[in-house]
């Protein structure tokens, strides 16, 4: 075979796998949603949102108290993790943006953003149920804003860095103080970026199992108390998917199937909108 | 018109508001950084006990019993390593196809939608990925894969006993391959931002030279984002190494060390989820916060690593998830 005909090749097999690679990732995501949907919807029915999780052998029951839980908790965590998420990604864009705590503190963030989950759960354990004595929802709460808070602190500090100079200058030459100038002028420049920046948080803690494990732990049955442990979808689907019992497992499914949509949809409306702030705004 | 007095009020009202928002924000920052040191304090503090008891043996024995209330985490510690570099041999190529398929090969009309499909993957909880691996994914394994495995892999000379084994459907290889899905996203979104990042004269010299798209791929794109590709590939290290829910499915939860990948195994954060809450003794909990720690370490040796050589890129674009 030619040089030629050797070299066209080899590029014709190389693009031909790289598409492969692609199919396999997509093949991956359609098989896991494709279970979800099928099984997932095999259990759903109305009893699914008005009924609370089952004693082990029953035939009914729904997820009514996780449901609520996973609500109530991730609601919480976004309410702790918001405001020092977002004064501390305004601290790294604007009063300290060039300074070397700065570049420290960016760098810490940068860590917790990825760091594993089961060990954020561990130090709230230490932090907050050792000393309360027991397992509570608000401990669950306290986990997943540790968990919220390095993606909002990156997103509004990515967001507050795009809005132009030139903007903040005018207001600074009209006599405005920083605060002002960030709370009038940057922030609402910024917002469609930041509302991602929170959706996505949202997105992040809502489907986080490992951290409650061992902070709101589970409860089967209905408790709306902070300081009780609380039961809540991932930890549900957790122990009922390794459960024996059929009727457990078919509810494992049904959470898992909303769980996903509720995440994917989540995620789809805070690409649509962030995507409205064009291209090189991109921030996951 | 103001008085000067009403002037000198609302001036200081103005600065006294400056001073209360900047120290918020200087606090909230602050606060980041202490939770780091936080985490590290805390963790050193539960499991100190078990530190103090073990030693070193915490980390060279794979004894686990809860019984004789004796510890040690070889067998976690070579279950997550095993299966992390399991689930890196299957994702980087993979990765790396996808990267290039969404810059070099997709039409347009295809580049976003393609694109969006593979991040909404990563969005999907790792709870998801465990009960599929385990529901879907482990008995294929455990019917077909595995078996050709064990009689074809299996006779081969001197690595023959990483595939011997009775196929259980769950164990190392099932875990690497879970995880391999999970990490598939992240790595081949940054591979597809650093790409981006090469410029299109460099790309165009390749062509007008003659190359090939591959040779332009192999020769100019990737030797110009060889930083990028190695701190993205170190990121998804960081998130397969602390994996938690996906791999406690489809681990199978043994505390042994086997020479087969078709064995059962168990990792760090699985023995952490499945163990901690029925620790009876103050010892079984301080050595299962003893695991933390390790995982801690590792992972955050891996994921500073990746991060200094991202953000020595100079661009703070990408690898944010």
């Amino acid at each position: 075979m030619s040089r030629r005909g050797y070299r066209k090749l080899v590029n014709l097999l190389a693009l031909a796998l790289s598409a492969l690679a692609t199919a396999i990732g997509l093949i991956f995501l359609g098989a896991i949603l494709w279970t979800l949907v099928k099984d997932g919807i095999a259990g759903l029915s109305a009893a699914v949102f008005t009924q609370i999780t089952p004693p082990p052998g029953s035939t009914s029951g729904g997820l009514l108290n996780a449901i609520y839980g996973s609500a109530i908790m991730t609601l919480l965590g976004i309410l702790i993790g918001a405001p020092i998420g977002i004064l501390a990604g305004t601290y790294l864009a604007e009063y300290g943006r060039k300074s070397a705590l700065s570049a420290v503190i960016r760098f810490v963030n940068d860590v917790l953003l990825s760091a594993p989950s089961i060990i954020v759960g561990l130090f709230v354990y230490e932090l907050v149920v050792v000393p309360m004595g027991n397992f509570s929802a608000i401990s669950g709460a306290i986990a997943l804003a540790i968990i919220a808070m390095p993606v909002i602190v990156r997103t509004t500090e990515d967001m507050l860095s795009l809005v132009p100079q030139g903007m903040k200058d005018a207001s600074t030459a009209m006599g405005a103080y920083p605060w002002r100038t960030i709370t009038s002028i940057a922030y609402p420049a910024a917002r469609s970026g930041m509302v991602t920046g929170l959706l996505l948080a949202v997105a992040r803690i809502s489907g986080e199992t490992a951290p409650l494990l061992f902070t709101a732990l589970n409860n089967q049955f209905w408790s709306t108390s902070l300081k009780a442990p609380m039961a809540n979808l991932p930890v549900v689907i957790f122990q009922f998917a390794l459960s024996p019992y059929e009727n457990w497992q078919r509810l494992a499914w049904t959470g898992a199937l909303l769980i996903t949509a509720a995440i994917l949809v989540l995620s789809i409306v805070a690409r649509t909108v962030l995507s409205k702030l064009g291209p090189g705004a991109r921030s996951r | 018109m103001i008085s000067a007095e009403a002037f000198a009020r609302q001036l200081a009202g103005q600065r006294l508001r400056e001073r209360i928002f900047k120290g918020a924000t200087f606090a909230a920052a602050v606060l980041v950084l202490l939770l780091l040191g936080g985490v590290t304090v805390s963790l050193l503090h539960g499991a100190w006990p078990a530190f103090s008891r073990f030693r070193l043996g915490f980390v060279t024995q794979d004894v686990w019993n809860p019984v004789t209330d004796r510890y040690g985490a070889l067998a976690a510690i070579y279950g997550t390593l095993v299966t992390s570099a399991l689930a890196m041999i299957f994702a980087l190529p993979i990765s790396f196809g996808i990267a290039v398929f969404l810059t070099e090969l997709a039409p347009p009309w295809l580049k976003r939608p393609v694109g969006i499909a593979i991040e909404l993957l990563a969005a999907i909880p790792s709870i998801i990925f465990g009960i599929w691996g385990l529901f879907v994914l482990a008995p294929v394994l455990q019917e077909s894969v595995e078996p050709w495995i064990d009689s074809h892999l299996g006779k081969l000379p001197f690595v023959g006993a990483l595939f011997q084994g009775a196929p259980y459907g769950i164990g190392l290889l099932t875990a690497g391959i879970v995880l391999a899905i999970m990490v598939i996203p992240f790595i081949s979104a940054v591979m597809r931002d650093v790409f981006e990042t090469v410029p299109d004269v460099l790309k165009e010299s390749g062509y007008g030279l003659g190359a090939t798209t591959w040779e332009v791929i192999w020769k100019v794109v990737v030797p110009y984002s060889r930083a990028g590709m190695i701190g993205g590939t170190m990121l998804g290290l960081g998130r397969a190494l602390g994996e938690t829910m996906a791999v406690t499915f489809v681990i199978g939860n043994a505390h042994q060390i086997s020479a087969s990948l078709l064995a059962p195994g168990t990792t760090i954060s699985a023995v952490i989820a499945n163990e901690f809450t029925e620790a009876t003794t103050p010892l079984y909990t301080s050595s299962l916060i003893a695991l933390g720690v390790l995982l801690f370490i590792i992972t955050f040796a891996v994921i500073a690593a990746a991060r200094l050589m991202l953000l020595r890129l100079g661009r703070r674009a990408f690898g944010s998830a």
